[in-house]
């Protein structure tokens, strides 16, 4: 091999490197960064998140992915629920220089990321991060606390309890309601909303009983239960989530007491195996989905996600998070780029027919306004339930049956926002 | 008047049994904390980790073979861990003193917890209460209650009173309670006391592999369940008297009837009602009872 021809050959590679790095550049992924429990008493519930974001991104990937070819990627973040592991996450995602977020374990969390990503956005113009809410419930972040770079696509705490008590208003068998909440941020705006938007519905309804109980350390409910029982209640509201769902449902069967339980969390992760039978035709839920909905567009995406699920979390749960991917690539679509500030504008107002019915990302607040559906656990078909109660959950012999589908423009509530845009 | 006095009355009864069987379930919890305490003066801090073993345990066997034999074989199973612990680990540990016997116990808690965790999951098993004991018991008044809160509080007044008669009734009971006051003497009359140390120690592992047998199905098996209980079984310890198994005993009824007669309270002290303060009665009865009887309600030294 003579000088010559080492020389072209070199050129040749050169321009074969530079021809890659821009390819490169073009199909560069687009990351998002999930930041929720990936260690500790909660990880398996952010698992079950990152696994359903992972195939979302991936059925979009399969279609075509965004721009005309790019991909998007999620890469997963441990926030071990805390909002300083969460900032100090953020911290190494803008180092990496990833400019997309998505949380929703603890609104505690979401908070300080709103607060941080409002700062960082303000200092680093040109270098903006968007943060996607799926799960953190607390009305300030759309109302009081609302910013331009956040978007909520979970209805928050006010609005499921608005769209509940709808639902509870027309039920004339409803005279007697019992609260009881557990005693955190949560569980005070639980129970403030249920007095509140009863006495505005149904103002016959007696609210006969209000407790509050500590988070997570009550072995026993069955005193509770008495209490419930002793002030004659025909049903409960509660805010409960987890052991304290699940135990408060049991000794309630135990005693033989005789009420609906009304509830926003009675199927999170691990509570309806906790549960058993015990809340068969008992438990109501409040959310926006659930796998045997009628006329579900979704059914095919839902059998297709239980195919490669992880073992042990089989459910495919959080349509919201369908909704919020396909808004995403489709904001970046219509935006021509994956830079926030872009997209933003492009999401805020965005309307999206979702899988079942018209969403809209409200601009006034970026607040996703979307169908909910009142649904009650009965024992699956498999196990001689009704029909419609085909698909159980978590394999736990409890299966969704809904009892009402409430219209997107019935949680809508007025916003106190006033949105500053840059 | 009369209707009203009745469900007055109603309520106060199905109150009462509640807080004696929690109560109930409670001594079965704390009892082979304080037996452990008394016979062998180590603070088992790993000993509600035992419950959870109990009641996972519980879970596995009766999945194959029933309830019923998960009732005899998961304490032993426990008590056969509790055994290998205290061979390998508390006896070569012990020579370094209380201290070092307490962090043993407490790290060991930390560990139980992660093999719970990488064995059965993080998430509740489906450990159920058997179809036999499934239902109400009898009615009072209008109230129903459940068969298996009475078979909670069969179980735990045997326990009680088979403990007891084990330990004055019978030679090895003796030899027991000889061992703890005079170690050489027993020694040098012949008796394997380390043998009889680690007996104790497997016994009170297997009284709380018994209580996670029972507690593990009337409320719910999962990895939070050893941390939830932790804390109140020291509460009574503390309260009945260091190592008095008696005292223990009328400390369970106690804060068990405590705990649920606050929660029936809706009395309002600045803002916070008698039933939200509940779950700290415990804690602040303990905390009294530290200042003004340091030995507890029934126990004979001091701290």
């Amino acid at each position: 091999m003579n000088q010559r021809t080492m020389h072209t050959l070199r050129a040749a590679a050169f321009a074969a490197a530079t021809a890659l790095v821009s390819y490169s550049a073009i199909a560069q992924n687009i990351r998002v960064a999930y930041i929720d429990p990936l260690s500790g008493a909660f990880a398996q519930t952010g698992e079950q998140g990152l696994a359903e974001f992972r195939f979302a991104a991936d059925q979009i990937n399969k279609r075509g992915g965004v721009l005309g070819g790019r991909k998007l990627e999620v890469l997963g973040f441990d926030s071990k629920v805390s909002p300083q592991e969460a900032l100090n996450q953020l911290k190494r995602i803008t180092d990496q220089g990833i400019r997309i977020i998505t949380q929703g374990n603890g609104s505690n969390v979401a908070g300080a990321l709103i607060e941080a990503v409002n700062r960082h956005n303000e200092r680093n113009p040109g270098k903006e991060i968007l943060f996607l809410n799926y799960a953190a419930v607390d009305p300030a972040f759309t109302n009081e606390k609302c910013s331009f770079w956040h978007f909520r696509f979970d209805a928050n705490a006010d609005m499921k309890m608005e769209s509940l008590t709808t639902w509870m208003a027309g039920n004339k068998n409803i005279k007697k309601v019992y609260l009881i909440n557990q005693d955190y941020s949560f569980g005070h705006a639980v129970k403030k909303a249920a007095r509140a938007y009863l006495a505005r519905k149904r103002p016959d309804i007696q609210i006969v009983g209000d407790d509050l109980h500590p988070l997570g350390k009550v072995t026993d409910f069955a005193p509770y239960v008495a209490k419930i029982k002793a002030a004659g209640a025909d049903s409960v509201i509660t805010g409960n989530w987890g052991q304290d769902m699940s135990l408060l449902v049991k000794a309630g069967k135990d005693a033989g007491l005789n009420v609906d339980w009304y509830t926003y969390y009675a199927g999170g992760l691990g509570t309806p195996t906790a549960m058993g039978e015990a809340a068969a035709g008992k438990v109501k839920i409040i959310a926006e989905y659930h796998s045997n909905v009628a006329n579900n567009k979704a059914a095919k995406w839902d059998a297709d996600y239980r195919k490669q699920a992880p073992k042990g979390n089989p459910d495919f749960y959080f349509l919201r998070g369908k909704i919020m991917w396909e808004m995403l690539a489709k904001a970046i679509n219509q935006a021509k780029s994956a830079e926030p500030k872009a997209v933003a504008y492009a999401l805020e107002g965005m309307r999206h027919a979702a899988d079942l019915g018209e969403v809209e990302m409200r601009k006034s607040d970026h607040q996703l306004i979307q169908p909910l559906y009142v649904f009650t656990l009965q024992k699956s078909a498999a196990r001689g339930g009704p029909k419609e109660a085909k698909i159980d959950m978590e394999g736990s012999g409890l299966a969704p049956v809904t009892d009402a589908r409430l219209e997107a423009f019935t949680s809508a509530q007025p916003t106190s926002c006033q949105m500053k845009r840059p | 008047m009369l209707p009203v006095l009745f469900s007055a009355m109603e309520f106060v009864l199905v109150q009462t049994l509640n807080g004696i069987s929690y109560g109930l379930l409670l001594f079965m919890l704390s009892s082979g904390l304080t037996l452990v305490f008394s016979l062998m003066g180590v603070l088992n801090f790993a000993h509600a980790s035992f419950y959870m073993l109990g009641a996972y345990f519980a879970y596995q066997v009766s999945a194959k073979f029933g309830f019923w034999p998960a009732l005899v074989v998961a304490p032993l199973l426990v008590g056969a861990v509790g055994m290998l612990v205290e061979r390998w680990g508390l006896r070569t540990v012990h020579k370094y003193g209380h201290v070092a016997e307490l962090l043993f116990t407490f790290g060991l808690a930390y560990l139980i917890e992660e093999a719970v965790h990488l064995i059965w999951g993080r998430l509740a098993v489906e450990y159920r209460v058997p179809a036999e004991l499934d239902g109400p018991l009898f009615h009072i008044m209008g109230s129903q209650y459940p068969i298996y809160r009475g078979f909670m509080m069969l179980v735990s007044v045997t326990m009680l009173v088979s403990i007891w008669l084990a330990l004055t009734r019978t030679r090895i009971g003796l030899v027991i309670q000889a061992a703890l006051t005079h170690p050489q003497t027993v020694e040098a009359l012949g008796h394997n006391v380390p043998r009889v140390f680690m007996l104790v120690f497997g016994g009170g592992a297997a009284l709380a592999g018994l209580a996670g047998v029972i507690g593990g199905n009337a409320f719910v098996t999962e990895p939070g369940m050893a941390a939830a209980v932790g804390p109140i079984i020291f509460v009574i310890v503390v309260v009945g008297g260091m190592g008095s198994l008696a005292g223990a005993f009328v400390a369970s009824l106690l804060i068990g009837c405590l705990q649920t007669f606050a929660v029936s309270l809706d009395w309002s002290l600045g803002g916070i009602t008698v039933s939200q303060a509940a779950p700290v009665l415990p804690y602040l009865l303990m905390v009294l009872l530290l200042i003004f009887r340091p030995k507890g309600l029934m126990g004979t030294r001091e701290g």
